[in-house]
């Protein structure tokens, strides 16, 4: 019964782990390091299973996060989902990358995530730009490793196709 | 469903009515209230995963609370039992003045100062996103809370209550680049907006004019003209002021009360209820 859950809802579940991961409180020294877990997530099961998570999912979990980090509603999921967009689109290509490689597209496009949140934030109020808004992107490089292995143990072990 | 070559071109629709939607959502949740009751709900469906978040840090704080020492506790309690002796002093004073006032201004035919509805509330450990300064308090609709409520700490005003859950409530603080309060110096009247910065430990002060008696160290209380704050609660002092004739305007930073970056406990006010006399 445990198991047939897991294979069920494996996706959801890494999700919903992602969030609290996000929101979970680190020291002041690492916060500004704290990866984005929730597209890190996102970003694996895009390329491993593209059919099943795509834009839809993405604009969910972009709309989660505004909520989780009191956002104003829809600038997260306008990131996630130009991200989101662009992995599905090449996933075929960043499939056969080796992980370095990938790590790398990926720190790259979560800094274009980040970019894309502040100058949405920009319009809205009056925030300024300081470089360490780009830090996790630093962290997303370094998580992309564990967050590769640990979701593709996962899709293994739960049969998710 | 699981072909080779996939929906490569269904893609780009998707992608461009996701962008349409959430910005529609992003103008009406930004410019109007009409997202308020869709919001709260949103934050109720949501409220679990800060739960679980917390559980951490609140288990550790059982764990540490559990684990004290007796003579700590005896230390501390006997320190309280001091704090608290002098505090109902003071109040016993305050009960005498308020008395006073309000037979002064009902002589003056001015309506009484209520005492709001008071409540405790803790601060959730959750992280929040670094371009805004939020926290999120344990208390919810389920008590009452609602949006724009003032909150406070020991020491003066917090911020007020941004968004509402079933359970919980996101506050935002004085701090925030969006905030403002209006202020009036306690020693002169002075009236004054007092606006965030972005930073915890600053507030800014705009349009004030050269003439204007303004000094250092002067106490800024809220003026009640918002109606959102009641009237005379500390919300920062002044610490800097720029006099350079540059500037049509004279650049006044404060400092606030509040100690904004080790919130705990926190205090939720209803200004509009009135309470009954002798409770507390």
């Amino acid at each position: 019964m445990m198991s047939f859950l897991f294979n069920r809802f494996a996706i959801s579940l890494t999700l919903v782990l992602a969030f609290v991961l996000q929101i979970i409180p680190l020291p002041v020294e690492f916060d500004v390091f704290r990866p984005d877990w929730v597209l890190l997530t996102l970003s694996y099961w895009v390329l491993a299973v593209p059919h099943r998570v795509n834009i839809g999912v993405a604009f969910i979990c972009g709309l989660g996060l505004d909520l989780v980090l009191g956002t104003t509603l829809g600038i997260h999921s306008v990131a996630t989902c130009i991200v989101v967009f662009i992995l599905a689109t090449n996933y075929q290509r960043l499939r056969n990358y080796p992980i370095w490689q990938q790590s790398f597209v990926v720190g790259l496009l979560s800094a274009f995530y980040h970019l894309l949140v502040f100058w949405l934030q920009h319009m809205i109020s009056d925030i300024y730009f300081l470089f360490h808004y780009l830090a996790p992107t630093i962290a997303n490089v370094i998580t992309w490793f564990y967050v590769f292995y640990f979701l593709r143990k996962v899709r293994r072990t739960s049969g998710v196709r | 469903m699981n072909a080779l070559f996939n929906s490569g071109q269904s893609l780009l629709p998707r992608l461009i009515l996701a962008v349409v939607f959430s910005i529609i959502i992003m103008v009406v949740d930004h410019r109007s209230t009409q997202m308020r009751e869709v919001r709260m709900y949103l934050n109720t469906l949501i409220s679990p995963l800060q739960f679980i978040a917390n559980a951490p840090g609140a288990m550790l704080d059982w764990v540490s609370r559990e684990f004290v020492s007796h003579q700590k506790l005896v230390t501390e309690n006997e320190r309280m039992k001091q704090e608290n002796l002098l505090m109902s002093t003071a109040l016993q004073r305050y009960h005498l003045l308020r008395e006073e006032n309000t037979q002064l201004r009902q002589s003056l035919g001015a309506t009484a100062r209520a005492d709001g509805k008071r409540m405790i509330a803790e601060l959730m450990a959750v992280d929040q996103n670094p371009y805004n300064h939020q926290v999120v308090i344990n208390r919810g609709l389920s008590d009452g809370v609602y949006e724009g409520q003032p909150v406070l700490d020991r020491d003066g005003i917090v911020g007020q209550v941004q968004y509402v859950s079933a359970n919980t409530s996101r506050v935002l603080l004085l701090a925030d680049v969006s905030h403002n309060i209006p202020v009036r110096v306690l020693r002169n009247n002075l009236n004054a907006v007092v606006s965030g910065t972005g930073s915890l430990s600053q507030l800014t002060i705009n349009h004030i004019t050269h003439s204007a008696d303004l000094q250092v160290g002067d106490l800024l209380v809220s003026s009640g003209l918002g109606k959102l704050f009641p009237e005379g609660y500390p919300v920062a002092k002044v610490a800097m002021i720029d006099k350079s004739q540059t500037t049509a305007f004279v650049a006044v930073s404060a400092t606030p009360m509040a100690n904004l970056n080790q919130l705990k406990y926190l205090v939720l006010l209803w200004p509009q209820e009135e309470r009954i006399d002798g409770q507390p």
